[in-house]
């Protein structure tokens, strides 16, 4: 009987000090990410970090503007991309497709979902940025290259490598994964609060819009800052197409590049402290963005819905 | 309907006291739910707890074998005594209280194994592990429990795989097999069909004089059939004790007959 | 034209969008998965699976090395990640049930399943790799481990809270303590829930690159040490393909279908398995 009392305090203990360990990696990768890039914050401060241009290693100048700029523009434009895509697909399959269709066209895209990134990545390098280079540059050239103003963002050297084709490879990443969510958000809404609109002669897109999608919006809007949280830290998909220039890009046909592309090709050649040190700032910059993102998304609009 | 009244009835048993409980106060929180419980249950009878929805009745049932205990925020005051001690003491030995009084619940609840598997349990948690004297007090129990005619041939079989009846059946078989001196029912054949409830309450009624039975039920004809004394709550009090047929026919307490004839509740 | 003209119009034009979505949507998928195909399938053959690393220029060899070093990075990364997080999954379902604490680690969970996977590879990198001064198989199962900690937990929680409270009275009420009712009963009646989890983990981690990179980093030579640089198939075709060798680059689209027929039959074989579960 003591041996029994002994047994379930220990499991017990050994099961909440598995729960801590949880909290504890969270933390002490936050710890460390801080204490790495110390030297490179003590060195560079934080505004002059991350409005520099200049990443220069054999002079030891670190800026992180590029870096930084290629995320967020790519993160922008592969969302801007994805989403309407994303929900359009989730509209497709709650209120259109023919049953029989939906289940096998919804794991479809949930096994889309679970293709590795790195895949994303070569086809883009092998297949999509020859693609890009050959067939659908030279028209953005032509069309929107000549527009004023802006006309200078589609133009320049093309050669198919660059922050355009970067972000399109990543909106076709997340493409799965936000058409997932929105579709189980749409799901979500009861049956019969459809049908009190069809009954009073809606049409689809009626009750789309004004059923399904004021109900689902948390859910919808949720998952979109999820699939943004996703695209800041994705780094296999853009890696091979980004370009790895470290600048900030004329236009966005040239090569550039982000913070998770300059941590993938560089991190192991890092060969002085100040270098090394400079890509951990790098780094703590993308966890506390995504961090922030994440927990906008999860507790400003996702609790709500668990409610 | 408030009470209105302070009347009370409650009578000493003729047969020895199994259980005695005094003043008992039980607080789920901050809400009192059982006020001032006083009596006694008599050795190897049956005892019907009988009332309206949230009278108590449950409360009380779970009170003897402490299953509260599992819950944050519940509170005893006053005494319940088994045999004589309290076991409502702080530090009163909660398994050792389990293997006295075991209990049957209101739906069907076999464990994800096997039907022998699921009867030897309670055996294999004071540590029997002689495989003959487990299979003997299977058996014993799975007699006693009327099952086991239908299950003798596939022991090993999942019980999932038993109807809602002879699931309850081999609940009951568990719960006896470690052969607990008291034996509480929550309602337990208020999820069955008619058929599954007949049996159940035979089984009842044939666990009498070798057991000490408490049973919860909200269906007054079945607390009229299987018991020998019942106790009718209401608001957490308790209104009336008293022999069944007595207080069936005769009630001592008007809201008792109020109660019985369908007035409320 | 009148409201209700206008309406339907407007519904047709809608329906019309959203089906062009979802086709757009299937044709990058049939696009990849082609290419995946007809580039990975032409380049396997036993010699890939079996041979030995290819020198650079070489036009033979294989991807035993990173078949191998995979299997054990992501075999070891279990062996970490799985009793963690079922084991805090039973804290939180068990003993923390709805506490402020307990919720506290759920959030922070989620928070964790979050983060960039290269972020965790610099974390690895920075706990394991610098103050032992080289990289290591076991710096990458770490990393993996860690990814997949958070999903475990998730999952394992949600379906241990599934089981219903009955049954652990019952338990309870025979005298059981509350590690024999985790383990008789719960464990029990939640396993195939818990064991989806953790097959949808496994495919989750063991299609990424990123954390290894700089962990487990790679390795040109077939070797069985987890305290040396271990190849990987995930980083081995990330080597490979940005190479400028033709042969290089075919293994890394026979390493790329590999991997994918690996990560989605892992989440098939969970599919099937939660399907049971339902029954």
């Amino acid at each position: 009987m003591r041996k029994d009392f002994l047994v379930d305090w220990t499991f017990g203990k050994v099961a909440l000090l598995s729960a801590l360990i949880v909290v504890f990696i969270l933390v002490s990768l936050f710890i460390v990410l801080y204490k790495e890039s110390s030297l490179a914050v003590s060195t560079f401060g934080v505004w002059k970090f991350i409005t520099s241009t200049v990443w220069n290693p054999p002079m030891e100048k670190f800026g992180g503007a590029p870096a930084i700029f290629g995320t967020i523009v790519s993160t922008v434009i592969s969302i801007t991309i994805a989403v309407p895509v994303a929900i359009g697909i989730a509209i497709f399959l709650t209120e259109i497709a023919p049953h029989f269709l939906r289940t096998p066209v919804g794991v479809a895209i949930e096994l889309l979902a679970a293709i590795p990134s790195i895949i994303y990545g070569m086809w883009g390098l092998f297949f999509f940025a020859p693609f890009m280079r050959d067939k659908v540059q030279p028209v953005i050239h032509a069309t929107l290259g000549k527009l004023p103003v802006i006309g200078q963002w589609f133009s320049g050297y093309t050669p198919g490598i660059g922050l355009l084709t970067a972000s399109i490879v990543l909106s076709i990443m997340i493409l799965p994964f936000t058409a997932a969510i929105s579709r189980d958000s749409f799901n979500m809404v009861p049956d019969i609060l459809k049908e009190s609109a069809y009954a009073l002669g809606a049409t689809k897109w009626d009750v789309m819009k004004d059923v399904v999608i004021p109900y689902a919006k948390l859910g919808v809007i949720g998952g979109i800052i999820l699939s943004l949280g996703r695209a800041l830290g994705e780094t296999m998909a853009v890696t091979f197409v980004m370009g790895n220039q470290p600048v900030i890009p004329k236009s966005l046909l040239e090569p550039a590049t982000s913070i998770t592309v300059t941590l993938a090709n560089e991190f192991t050649e890092a060969d002085t402290d100040l270098y090394l040190s400079s890509l951990f700032y790098l780094a703590l910059i993308l966890f506390v963005m995504s961090f922030i993102v994440i927990v906008i998304g999860k507790f400003l609009f996702l609790k709500k819905v668990e409610r | 309907m408030e009470l209105n009244t302070q009347e009370r009835f409650i009578i000493e048993p003729k047969e020895p006291a199994k259980i005695v409980v005094e003043n008992l106060n039980f607080y789920y929180g901050e809400k009192h739910a059982l006020k001032n419980i006083s009596f006694k249950v008599p050795e190897k009878k049956v005892t019907a707890l009988i009332g309206p929805s949230g009278c108590g009745k449950t409360t009380l049932l779970r009170c003897f074998n402490r299953i509260h205990d599992l819950y944050p925020g519940n509170r005893y005051e006053g005494r319940i005594l088994l045999d004589g001690e309290n076991i409502l003491e702080k530090d009163y030995d909660l398994i050792k209280l389990r293997s006295r009084v075991g209990m049957v619940f209101q739906k069907p609840t076999a464990f994800p194994m096997s039907i022998f598997d699921n009867v030897a349990y309670g055996l294999r948690l004071k540590g029997i592990k002689n495989k003959s004297e487990l299979e003997d007090r299977v058996e014993k129990a799975l007699r006693d429990a009327a099952l086991w005619d239908e299950v003798k041939d596939r022991l090993k079989d999942p019980a999932s795989g038993l109807s809602g009846g002879q699931q309850q059946r081999l609940c009951i078989a568990r719960a006896i097999a470690v052969e607990p001196e008291v034996l509480l029912f929550d309602e337990p054949t208020s999820a069955l069909d008619p058929i599954s409830t007949a049996k159940i309450e035979e089984l009842v009624v044939s666990f009498r004089d070798r057991l000490t039975i408490i049973i919860v039920t909200h269906n007054m004809q079945q607390a009229a059939r299987v018991s020998d004394y019942t106790a009718f709550m209401y608001l957490g009090e308790l209104i009336e004790f008293n022999r069944t047929e007595d207080i069936f026919i005769t009630p001592k307490v008007k809201l008792t007959e109020d109660y019985i004839t369908g007035r409320f509740g | 034209m009148d409201a209700f003209k206008k309406r339907k119009l407007v519904n047709n034009i809608v329906l019309v969008l959203s089906t062009l979505a979802a086709l757009l949507g299937l044709l990058w998928l049939f696009w990849i998965l082609g290419t995946l195909f007809y580039k990975g399938l032409g380049s396997l053959s036993l010699e890939v699976i079996i041979g030995d690393p290819p020198s650079p220029g070489d036009n033979h060899g294989g991807l035993k090395h990173a078949i191998v070093g995979q299997t054990l990075i992501v075999l070891t990364a279990t062996v970490i990640g799985i009793p963690l997080g079922i084991l805090a999954g039973t804290y939180l379902s068990e003993y923390g049930k709805n506490g402020r604490i307990a919720n506290i680690i759920r959030d922070l969970s989620d928070i964790m399943m979050s983060i960039p996977s290269i972020v965790v590879g610099t974390f690895v990198y920075a706990l394991m790799v610098k103050p032992l001064g080289h990289f290591s198989g076991l710096a990458g199962s770490v990393s993996l481990a860690i990814m997949m900690i958070p999903i475990i937990v998730r999952t394992t929680d949600d379906m241990l809270r599934m089981v219903p409270p009955e049954l652990r009275e019952a338990a309870y009420a025979l005298g059981a303590t509350k590690y024999r009712v985790i383990k008789d009963v719960v464990y029990k009646a939640a396993i195939t829930g818990v064991i989806t989890g953790v097959i949808l983990s496994v495919a989750r981690i063991g299609g990424e690159t990123a954390p290894l990179l700089f962990t487990s980093f790679n390795n040109n030579f077939f070797t069985l040490n987890m305290f040396q640089p271990m190849a990987s198939l995930t980083v081995t075709m990330y080597d490979y393909a940005m190479s400028p060798y033709k042969y290089w680059q075919d293994l890394a689209w026979a390493a790329a279908i590999l991997l994918t027929f690996g990560v989605l039959g892992a989440n098939i074989l969970g599919r099937v398995v939660a399907h049971k579960f339902k029954k």
